[in-house]
């Protein structure tokens, strides 16, 4: 991919995140913040090129590992507790109209 | 091309929409769990994809597979542990703790890259793109390093672990701050002109700067400034997108740092504070104490427990006001047996809702649908605040700051013109509190010398459980 590709990318990739979330109702706030926070865990994807791309450089590899290892505590907590706070709120079939 | 690039470029090109599908879910009541999910499957998704595309090309040798496998195992485990015992509670700080992870990877990822530069992408030497490598190495060391260091330190706030220290209250701060800046920027440059060591110097350096700016910010403005790192982990993922070239990681985190910015903007609009206050104007109550020290309380009521029970009693629309202190306490469940009580007395019962009530927006309402409070008695703030002159008993439970007339009537007040709710219209009024402690602001809260208004002191979950005795004693609920 070329510098200016990229670049097109990411300015299309935040336009697309100022679009997204307009109307966001206070009870999501906090949801929605961890939910967001979940995904910027993205960085796991960097950590596993890494990893794979060490060509058995035994300290890249670990860097790599504990990289992977942090982005994956961020994405797996992010997404469990994002949806322990959103089953709160449909827990109850009453609550739907 | 072949095959696996463009398997990897449907898949990347689907988790993306799928990811932008899942943000925007995140956004409505209705949608918000399944649009979750849906984050979360469109992730995993991207692992695959990845995965796949290295067996299909180049292969994965089993030293690498090792690593992976223990790396993702730890983090999960510890992730998914985490997320199961954190108490809603304490809901902001295991955010924060998250976000900063996530900042931490980009950073790690950085430095990998820069200290053993990965082979097999540099046939020829080209200057532009490994000063575009530099770059991004630089951007997200950097932001990784400030979200790392600020979500802890916000975390450590939140925790009570941490106080805000004195000096940084003074203009002092920023003189700090401005010399772990320059000293970043130098770092920046010189590392750009080859001196590769000087990496070490800017992780060291961004990691003071993101202390540096946390620590003076005060408890009350704490979500707005995990929202904002929220907003930075998404920047520092882009950046390591840009330093592995990898188009999915450049659109997801500017899409996370783009929603955070909003985020963040739409919070601090609720708070009636704007984005540069909250981060460079200190903590609110040391602004304040100052200004506002004017006046004692001169004509506070107390009642007893029993009075309170007799005026619930007699009513015939009741609203609850919930803040912070009534999660601290844990009494949310207990709150719901008394209203529960009432309720079965025929008296109305509604809760409302300020935008910031508990630590951060939304929180209160996880908090109280945890106790099982039927979702439609929670009211906005908008909606309720027509509903106070025609109710007949307030009850404030641990809130201060948002219902503190002055932000109406006083313009000299540092809380002046953000938005409260009219507690004071209603006929009674009675606010549960340990004592005459000021709220996150510090300042003086107009509504208790109000005539209408009576403190009954004491823990809110030991005040509720007395409540609820007395409730029974006048046969409230008991048919």
């Amino acid at each position: 991919m070329s510098f200016v590709s990229l670049l097109w990318v990411l300015l299309l990739g935040s336009l697309l995140g100022l679009e997204l979330i307009g109307k966001v109702p206070p009870t999501l706030h906090t949801p929605l913040m961890s939910g967001a926070n979940a995904i910027s865990g993205i960085t796991m994807l960097a950590a596993l090129t890494l990893i794979v791309k060490a060509e058995g450089n035994v300290p890249l590899l670990i860097i790599g590992s504990v990289s992977l290892g942090f982005a994956l505590f961020n994405v797996v907590g992010g997404f469990f507790v994002t949806d322990r706070m959103l089953a709160m709120f449909s827990r109850k079939p009453s609550n739907k109209k | 091309m072949n095959l696996p690039v463009i398997i990897k470029f449907v898949i990347d090109l689907l988790a993306v929409l799928l990811l932008a599908l899942g943000i925007k879910g995140l956004s409505k009541v209705k949608s918000a769990r399944d649009a979750n999910r849906l984050a979360a499957f469109a992730m995993s998704l991207s692992v695959v994809g990845l995965l796949s595309y290295y067996l299909g090309t180049s292969g994965i040798a089993i030293q690498s597979w090792i690593w992976i496998i223990i790396g993702s195992i730890l983090g999960s485990l510890f992730g998914a542990i985490l997320a199961k015992k954190v108490p809603m509670t304490s809901m902001p700080e295991t955010v924060a703790l998250f976000n900063g992870c996530g900042g931490m990877s980009s950073l790690l990822v950085a430095l990998g890259v820069a200290i053993f530069p990965i082979s097999g992408g540099q046939e020829n030497f080209d200057f532009f793109k490994s000063l575009i490598n530099e770059v991004s190495i630089s951007v997200s060391i950097f932001v990784g390093a400030i979200t790392f260091t600020g979500s802890i330190v916000a975390m450590a706030k939140l925790q009570g672990w941490l106080s805000t220290p004195g000096w940084t209250q003074s203009k002092v701060r920023h003189f700090v701050n401005i010399v772990f800046a320059v000293a970043s920027l130098i770092a920046f440059f010189d590392l750009i002109n080859g001196n590769t060591s000087s990496i070490w110097l800017l992780v060291i350096v961004s990691s003071l700067l993101g202390i540096g700016v946390t620590l003076p910010i005060g408890g009350a403005d704490m979500p707005v400034v995990i929202s904002l790192l929220n907003s930075y982990s998404g920047i520092a993922a882009a950046a390591a997108g840009f330093v592995v070239d990898s188009q999915l990681l450049i659109v997801a985190g500017a899409m996370v740092g783009a929603a955070g910015l909003i985020l963040t903007q739409v919070m601090c609009k609720g708070m009636n504070r704007s984005l540069v206050s909250v981060l460079f104007g200190g903590s609110l109550s040391a602004q304040s104490t100052a200004s506002s020290g004017s006046g004692e309380y001169t004509n506070i009521t107390s009642c007893s427990v029993e009075e309170c029970a007799l005026t619930l009693e007699a009513a015939n629309k009741v609203i609850i006001v919930p803040g912070y202190g009534l999660a601290v306490a844990q009494a949310q469940h207990t709150l719901r047996e008394v209203t529960k009580k009432l309720e079965q007395n025929g008296i109305e019962v509604v809760y409302a809702i300020h935008p910031v009530a508990g630590r951060m927006p939304g929180h209160m309402n996880v908090l109280l649908a945890e106790a099982d409070v039927p979702y439609e008695q929670l009211k906005e703030m908008d909606v309720v605040n027509p509903d106070f002159p025609a109710t007949d008993v307030v009850l404030v439970l641990g809130a201060n700051d948002v219902v503190n007339p002055q932000a109406k009537n006083d313009s000299s007040s540092p809380l002046y013109g953000m938005p409260v709710l009219d507690v004071q219209e209603a006929r009674t009024v009675f606010v549960i509190k340990r004592g005459m402690s000021a709220g996150y602001s510090g300042i003086k809260n107009d509504l208790f010398d109000l005539p209408n208004t009576s403190m009954v002191f004491g823990d809110a979950k030991k005040v509720l459980n007395d409540l609820i005795g007395e409730l029974k004693d006048l046969g409230v609920g008991e048919k």
